[in-house]
Parts: structure tokens; sequence; C-alpha cells
């Protein structure tokens, strides 16, 4: 293995690289996308539970066919890696809006009550007092999807643009087991280390969770 | 003053939860609105500081409607407490008491410093400053939520059910502080409680609702204690209103007799009595009379300044005076 990897390194590398584009990109437009539509949730309770359904809908549409349905779509070529950040990014909204409005709605309604009662505005409510206090929830929403991106993007390498699951189509069309196996190993590693991170930062800016 | 007019608040569905409230809560003076769970006394509160509309009528402050004033702005100016304090969970207690200096432009450092100071006022040490809500039991909070709203100092207090989610013995110390606070400071306070001795021990004013949102009475508690308005006011101030009416009577001008009279009074050497409760002129009548009912021998021990026995009350003293001042006082 480390023959191949010393053999390959540009390869590998260049992978890698992509892999992390691909996965934490949608993150980021998922997550700035579902905190609004996950608040909408909230402000309007109505709106909840067909919000629920169409997250889960979204969610359950297999990886594959959205990433051979979004060219149909979007006009875009089908090796574009457009084509897979979309289609992350739109799971990742599926996953975190609902989130989002599950931690909104965790807020103690007493909470809320006493902040409106100090004179805070709608706004200025939401951003100081609901969002700190949801932001143990969101998080834990944040890792599933981060850790589920990054497995996700191993499916494209079969429409040809997939990071680190190029090595696994590599290896199989090659009977070689050697970049599967390197292919797995970063795939886990990249996963961990970017909960990790989450758990971290989590740890930073939420101290009061912890008492 | 704040001064509801003919208020009315009938909810969709049609339930009425607050009849044609006309009432006045003096400036400077603590107004206790009690009554049953579903008077009306909680939605009447809030409609003090806009968080409930009226149907119909008027809420002024000092003459203003508040319908006519920004709802932030009017709110930042109105101290709030509620039960369970509702602490902001992801802030330090010095933080949660800036809330409102901070959002009225206060710069941080300012509103830590006054939290600070504020932290003392109501009984908690500077250690507790860098804690979380979570890491205080029930009455630390409480006190907390009554330094957060007192922070901005404002003129009026709205305090729901403030001191109904902790412990008697804590409750207590509570009421204490809240006297001791309130004889400084002399807020204009609307507050509500389901608990009339509460309401009759903190409240200059009580103002006794019934179910229906209906107000039964107004008055000092010593008026309603005495001179319940009607049937269902004796009722929920309860049957031993006499007793506790004795609270408004001084033990002043309680004639009593020489320690001679009693002969084996345990004292120490400095003359205060031992194994007896003891009361001074400053108590009140209630206590008088617990002591002497409590008391194998029938008396009550009355101490000076010092702790030093200077008289006793027998049981029979007690009787007569209260017989004398019912004639004086018809």
């Amino acid at each position: 293995m480390i023959t191949y990897l010393s053999n390959n390194t540009d390869v590998v590398l260049a992978a890698l690289r992509q892999h992390i584009v691909l996965a934490l990109l949608p993150v980021l437009i998922g997550f700035v996308v579902a905190l609004p539509i996950g608040y909408l949730g909230v402000r309007f309770p109505r709106v909840y539970h067909p919000l629920v359904n169409i997250c889960g809908v979204l969610y359950s549409i297999p990886s594959l066919a959205l990433f051979v349905f979004l060219p149909v779509i979007l006009g875009t070529k089908i090796l574009s890696p457009l084509n897979i950040v979309v289609a992350l990014s739109i799971y990742t909204v599926a996953l975190l809006a609902r989130t989002v409005a599950d931690g909104l709605r965790s807020v103690d309604e007493l909470v809320t009550q006493s902040a409106t009662a100090m004179g805070y505005r709608r706004f200025r409510r939401l951003v100081d007092v609901e969002l700190p206090v949801a932001l143990p929830v969101i998080l834990a929403g944040l890792r599933a999807a981060t850790v589920a991106n990054i497995s996700l993007v191993s499916v494209g390498a079969l429409i040809g643009v997939g990071g680190l699951g190029q090595l696994f189509t590599r290896g199989f069309q090659l009977f070689y087991l050697e970049p599967i196996l390197v292919g797995i190993i970063l795939s886990i590693a990249l996963a961990a280390v970017a909960d990790l991170a989450i758990v971290l930062v989590q740890r930073l800016i939420t101290p009061w969770s912890r008492v | 003053m704040i001064t509801f007019e003919d208020v009315v608040k009938v909810y969709p569905g049609g339930s009425t939860a607050v009849d044609h409230l006309s009432l006045e809560l003096p400036t400077g003076k603590t107004t206790v609105l009690v009554g049953p769970s579903g008077c009306g006394k909680t939605t009447s509160l809030r409609m003090i500081n806009r968080m409930v509309r009226p149907t119909s009528g008027r809420v002024l402050i000092d003459g203003r409607d508040v319908a006519e004033q920004d709802e932030a702005l009017l709110r930042r100016g109105i101290g709030y407490v509620i039960q369970h304090a509702g602490l902001f969970p992801h802030r330090t207690v010095l933080d949660n008491v800036a809330t409102v200096p901070m959002l009225l432009g206060c710069t941080r450092k300012q509103a830590r410093t006054d939290a600070l100071g504020l932290l003392e006022r109501v009984g908690l040490s500077a250690e507790f400053a860098k804690r979380y809500p979570a890491q205080l039991s029930g009455g630390q909070q409480q006190r907390v939520g009554v330094a957060r709203a007192l922070a901005a100092d404002p003129p009026i207090m709205v305090m729901d059910e403030p001191f109904s989610a902790v412990d008697p013995v804590v409750r207590e110390g509570l009421h204490r502080e809240f006297l001791r606070l309130q004889k400084d400071l002399g807020k204009t306070i609307a507050m509500v409680t389901h608990d009339i001795d509460e309401a009759i021990k903190l409240g200059d004013v009580v103002a006794i609702f019934r179910q229906g949102g209906r107000l039964a009475q107004v008055g000092t508690p010593r008026e309603v204690l005495a001179n319940p308005a009607d049937d269902f006011v004796a009722e929920f101030v309860g049957r031993d209103r006499g007793l506790r009416s004795l609270s408004f009577e001084s033990a002043a001008d309680l004639p009593v007799r020489p320690l001679s009279e009693v002969g084996d009074l345990a004292l120490d050497d400095a003359g205060r009595p031992v194994g007896y409760g003891s009361f001074t002129r400053a108590d009140s009548l209630r206590l008088v009379t617990d002591l002497a009912i409590i008391s194998p021998a029938g008396i009550a021990v009355r101490v000076d300044a010092e702790g030093v026995a200077d008289g006793v009350v027998r049981h029979h003293d007690l009787v007569d005076h209260l017989a004398a001042r019912r004639r004086e006082q018809p």
C-alpha cells in the first residue's frame, strides 16, 4: 500500500482534494439554505409537517438517480462536478432544514418569552437567543450531514466524478486491491476528522451545554 | 401609575379571560393580582408589557396607552420576572443580567460592571458571575431573574409568579429580600400569584380575581382580610383570616407584666430568655399570639433591642387587649 501511495501520490492527493471540495461545499451551501427554510417551519407552524415530509422524500431519492437526472434538469454536462455539488446540497438541505426547525422548536418557550419581554425584536431574538440555544441540536445534524456527504461523494465515481471513489473504480477495473484500500481508509479518516472538527467547534462555541 | 380601563380579553373560541377590568396600580407600590387558576390574573398582567393585547379597553402607564408605544422600547422599560426565571441558558449569569442594558445600547464592559453590582444587591456573590444558569439552584436562578429585571433600573416591574417554583424555605428568604429591595427601590410593581399568603405579605394593594376574569375586591391586605367583599373573597382569603389579620397589628402598645410575676422564667446571665421564643415592640400581634399558644406556661416574653427580657404577656391579657381594641374601633 505504501508503494502504491508513493507511486501515485499526485493521483491520490488530487482525489482527496476533490473529495473534500465535493463533500464540504454542499454542507456549506446546504446549511445556508436550510437556515431560513427551517426557520419558516417554526415561524409558521402549519409549514412544519409539510416541510418534514418533503425533506423525507428528498432524502430518500437514491443518490445515483439524482446524479444522473440532474444534468437533464440543470442542462449541465454529465461529467460536471456541479451535478454532485447540487445533489449533495439537496441532501444537506433535506437533512438540515428539519434539524434547524427541530432545534428552534426545542428552545424553551419560557426563554423566548422572556427574551420578548426584555424587549428583543424578532430578528435579533432569533440571532442572539434562539439560534445559539438551538446550536447543539443543529450541530448534531451538521455532523450527520457532513459524514453522510463524505460517504456519498464516492458514489459519484460511477458517473466519473467522485473524489476518492475514483480509486475504487480504478481498483475494480484493474483487479487491484491497493487503491481500494487507500480510498476506503482515506474516506473514513476524512469523515472522522471532519466529525471531530465539528465536535471541537461545538465545545468551543457552546460551553454552556456541557455544564 | 398603571391603569386598566374597562379591559376585556376574549380568546378566539369565545372564552373570556378578562371581563371588564378597571384597576389602578399606584406608583411606587406593589400591587398583587391574586386568584384561583383561570381567573385572568396572568393575562391581565401580560397586557402591561403588551405580551397580550386586550380585545377592548385600554392599559395606560402614567396616562399613556401602551398600545400606542413601540413594543420593544416599552418592554425595555419594564422589568420582567417569571416563574423558573426563564434565564438564557447560553449566557453566563453576568451576561444574563446585562441583557437589557446591552439592548439599550450600553457597552458590554459597562453593562457587566453594573451587572456585578446588581448580583451583590440580590444576595449573590461575584463567584456566581461566570456560571451558567444550569449550574444554579432554583432559588439562585430566581435571584438572577430579579437582578436581570432590575438591570436597566426600570420604574415598573412585572412579576409573574416569581417565587412559586422554589421550596418554602427558599421562598421565605426571597420574600425577605424582595421586601428589603422594594423598600430601597420603590418600584411600581405588578405581581401575580395564586398564593393569598404571599399576596398579603408582599402586597401594598391586593386585587383578588375570581373565575371568569372578574375583579372580586381591591384593597390593602388589612382591608381585604378584615372586610371581605363577599363569600368568594372570604373563602379565598381563608378561614384563619382573623388570625392572619393580626400580622398587621403592632405589639408596641400591648400591656406587659413584670418578669417577677412569672416565677421560673429561665434567663441567661445577660437576662436573655432561654428556651422561649420572644418578641419585640416591632413585632406583630400574630407572633405574640403564636408564642403564647405554643408556650407551656401560656406566656410570651418580650425583649428589648439587646434581646434582654423586659416583660411578659399572658394569653388572657392578649384576649383582653384584642377585645378592648375591637370596642375602640368597631
